[in-house]
């Protein structure tokens, strides 16, 4: 796989270290030392650990509680792809904004936003952050400037755009964070969203989740050019890949590439080399891949235990400590699995509320 | 006579109909290794081959965009929208080309295809995957429209719609596939366009199409225990549609109640009021009712859900308040 930004504008920073991609690893199957791997601090190490073992916990409760019967409808797990919004959003600043696909749970999280809110609203409740009406794919939060899971494949690119049009316009020092996956990257109003992003340079930093399946199409199989960093490339726009296992370098790329949209020189992709350990969705057995592309990802890429590794070899926490926020997580996550199982369902008077403002108002 | 479910009938009809016609392939969204998002197309890829059951980027309006050109080239192209809710992303393919091409054309040339897809609700799929949008196909001239809501006629309304000279969106209902019934498919069918009377009374007349049919008969079974008739039309299709079966059993029997899943305001079941209240006025004893799905976008809460659409309850007793 090519591991150049190709296509990077002048002035956006220095050239990245070289990186090794998800696909070149030793004879022995590990991937070499990279002793030019960008550095984490002590805390950033210990945040990313935290940040990304809350998603993988409250990732395997809704998985369960799928299984239970106690979330319906759509549930898409984000298990695997825990560094991509974790470092984006260690790179990001307060007022940012982020939208994404649906799979979203993990960027609500990041976000600061309540897990029992999330939790519950994945189980239909009144108290769920969308009062029960929206569900896995349709959250929301204005407090986090977090605009929103959405169900329509793609359909948060332009809505993004937008977003970043409207920093640009009020004259806000904040950009867009706009992620979808591979499958979306084949849809046309991805293109019409670059083109004007470019035209006016909008600060916007679109993050393509490359997790190498669109449901169980490959991307090779959907995708007559699959370097993903460059489908920027007939518009100008700046784009690098990045190891999306590895929060480090998608902390260093985000923020290059937050820099570079922030400072006004418009939109940046990042396509971030990532993976699903679960299916597309909770009905989906996944059975377009191997087991053992999965278990070697696990074993072999898996973004916390990198992270758990380096914490421990540079002592920058003890198994106890870990096992500590390994407590703390769980605790949080078991709240929000009873507060979503107790809630009130929703009144029906719900279902007249909020089509529209009441008239007169 | 076999039992099979609404889905293996539409796998059935598919691979009937692709076996004997060799110009009518599948393309959509994991529609061939995967099988379909709701397991339709199953199999299929095995049989018939990875040329003929396409499996194409997330791409909606290069989908169907693609779909018409070949169309119009003479190929019979299947194309499947995974959901209906979609179709907005290809209304421009679907209402600008495929609904206008013959007409602008002088009739030199149609568009035989089949968009094949699902709506409704019934498995807390949220606002953008529950929906009822065949009023927006309804709503241009130039398409037909099938929405089948037995096992039977998933199976012949899908041949029948395989061999239409203008292009055909075939709905079907998500909360549908698992349901069961015996069948013979060696027994002819309706034709096309043609309404079906699946019951027979003196009192009410209550026309609905697709899963709506299944809680409509609910309703008139339990209203039959408590000594109200009712006739039951299911449309199968809306374009053609079978006004003509709607009058006749309107102006036996005087009352008529229109159910449809679909929000109440500019809906399928708006249209038929309108009709009936125009045409059959002087036969009609009452104004005609109509039983819809409520004006709010479609809630992931079970009950919301639920609550949002027409119940076989709620049919049963409006129906009950109409004829006492």
């Amino acid at each position: 796989m090519a591991k150049k930004a190709a296509t990077r504008k002048s002035g956006a920073s220095k050239t990245p270290p070289a990186k090794k991609t998800l696909a070149s690893k030793t004879a022995a199957g590990r991937r070499p030392a990279r002793s030019n791997a960008p550095a984490l601090t002590k805390e950033e190490e210990l945040y990313a650990y935290r940040e990304m073992l809350l998603i993988r916990r409250f990732e395997e409760k809704a998985g369960q509680m799928y299984g239970m019967g106690l979330i319906g409808g759509f549930c898409h797990l984000y298990i695997g792809q825990e560094a991509v919004v974790t470092g984006i959003h260690m790179a990001s600043k307060e007022g940012d904004a982020s939208i994404t696909g649906y799979r979203d749970h993990g960027h609500m999280l990041v976000a600061g936003i309540d897990p029992n809110g999330v939790m519950a609203e994945l189980t239909g409740r009144a108290s769920g952050l969308s009062k029960g009406k929206g569900g896995s794919m349709h959250m929301f939060s204005k407090e986090k400037n977090f605009y929103g899971g959405n169900g329509i494949v793609g359909a948060q690119v332009s809505l993004g755009t937008g977003l970043a049009f409207a920093y640009k316009y009020r004259g806000e020092d904040n950009v867009s964070l706009t992620y979808f996956g591979d499958g979306a990257s084949n849809q046309g109003q991805v293109y019409e969203s670059f083109n004007m992003a470019k035209l006016w340079d909008l600060p916007v930093v679109y993050i393509i989740e490359n997790n190498k399946y669109a449901m169980g199409t490959s991307l090779e199989r959907a995708s007559a050019m699959t370097d993903l960093s460059q489908r920027g490339a007939s518009f100008d726009i700046p784009g690098e890949k990045v190891d999306g296992m590895d929060v480090r370098y998608v902390h260093e790329a985000a923020a290059r590439a937050i820099a570079h949209a922030r400072s006004g020189k418009g939109p940046y992709i990042l396509e971030m080399l990532t993976y699903r350990y679960r299916g597309h969705s909770m009905s989906d057995p996944a059975k377009y891949r191997s087991k053992d592309e999965v278990q070697t990802m696990r074993s072999e890429h898996d973004p916390i235990e990198q992270v758990k590794q380096r914490i421990l070899s540079e002592k920058h926490a003890s198994e106890d400590d870990l096992k500590q926020i390994e407590k703390e997580v769980r605790a949080i996550v078991t709240q929000a699995a009873d507060f979503a199982t107790n809630a009130p369902e929703p009144d029906i008077s719900e279902l007249w509320t909020d089509i529209t403002i009441q008239a007169g108002s | 006579m076999a039992e099979i479910t609404y889905r293996e009938a539409l796998r059935l009809a598919l691979h009937d109909a692709m076996v004997e016609d060799e110009s009518i392939f599948v393309l959509g969204e994991e529609v061939g290794r995967y099988g379909g998002a709701y397991g339709v197309t199953k199999g299929l890829i095995d049989k018939l081959g990875p040329e003929r059951l396409l499996d194409t980027p997330i791409s909606e309006p290069a989908i169907i965009g693609a779909a018409i050109g070949a169309a119009m080239s003479g190929m019979r192209p299947v194309a499947e929208l995974m959901y209906v809710d979609f179709i907005g992303m290809t209304m421009d393919q679907l209402g600008n080309q495929a609904a206008k091409i013959r007409y602008m054309f002088g009739g030199q040339i149609g568009v035989p295809m089949v968009l094949r897809t699902q709506g409704g609700t019934g498995r807390s799929a949220g606002a953008q995957h529950s929906q009822s949008l065949e009023a927006f196909v309804m709503h241009t001239p130039g398409l037909r429209l099938a929405m089948p809501a037995t096992v039977g006629d998933a199976y012949h309304l899908l041949r029948q719609s395989l061999t239409k000279p203008d292009p055909v969106v075939f709905i079907e209902h998500k909360s549908l596939y698992a349901m069961k019934e015996d069948v013979d498919l060696a027994e002819e069918p309706l034709p096309w366009g043609k309404a079906a009377v699946r019951r027979r009374g003196k009192d009410v007349v209550i026309i609905t199409y697709s899963r709506q049919v299944q809680f409509v008969m609910r309703a008139a079974g339990a209203l039959a225990g408590q000594g109200i008739e009712a006739t039951v039309i299911d449309l199968r299709t809306l374009n053609p549609l079978d006004f003509e079966t709607v009058r006749e059993e309107v102006e036996k029997v005087g009352k008529a109640v229109v159910v449809s899943e679909a929000v109440l305001t500019c809906g399928v079941a708006a249209e038929l009021a309108a009709r009936i209240s125009e045409e059959c006025f002087d036969y009609l004893t009452d104004p005609v009712v109509r039983i819809a799905g409520e004006d709010c976008p479609i809630s992931v809460s079970a009950e919301l859900e639920a609550g949002s659409i027409p119940s076989a309850e709620l049919i049963e007793e409006t129906v009950m308040r109409l004829v006492a």
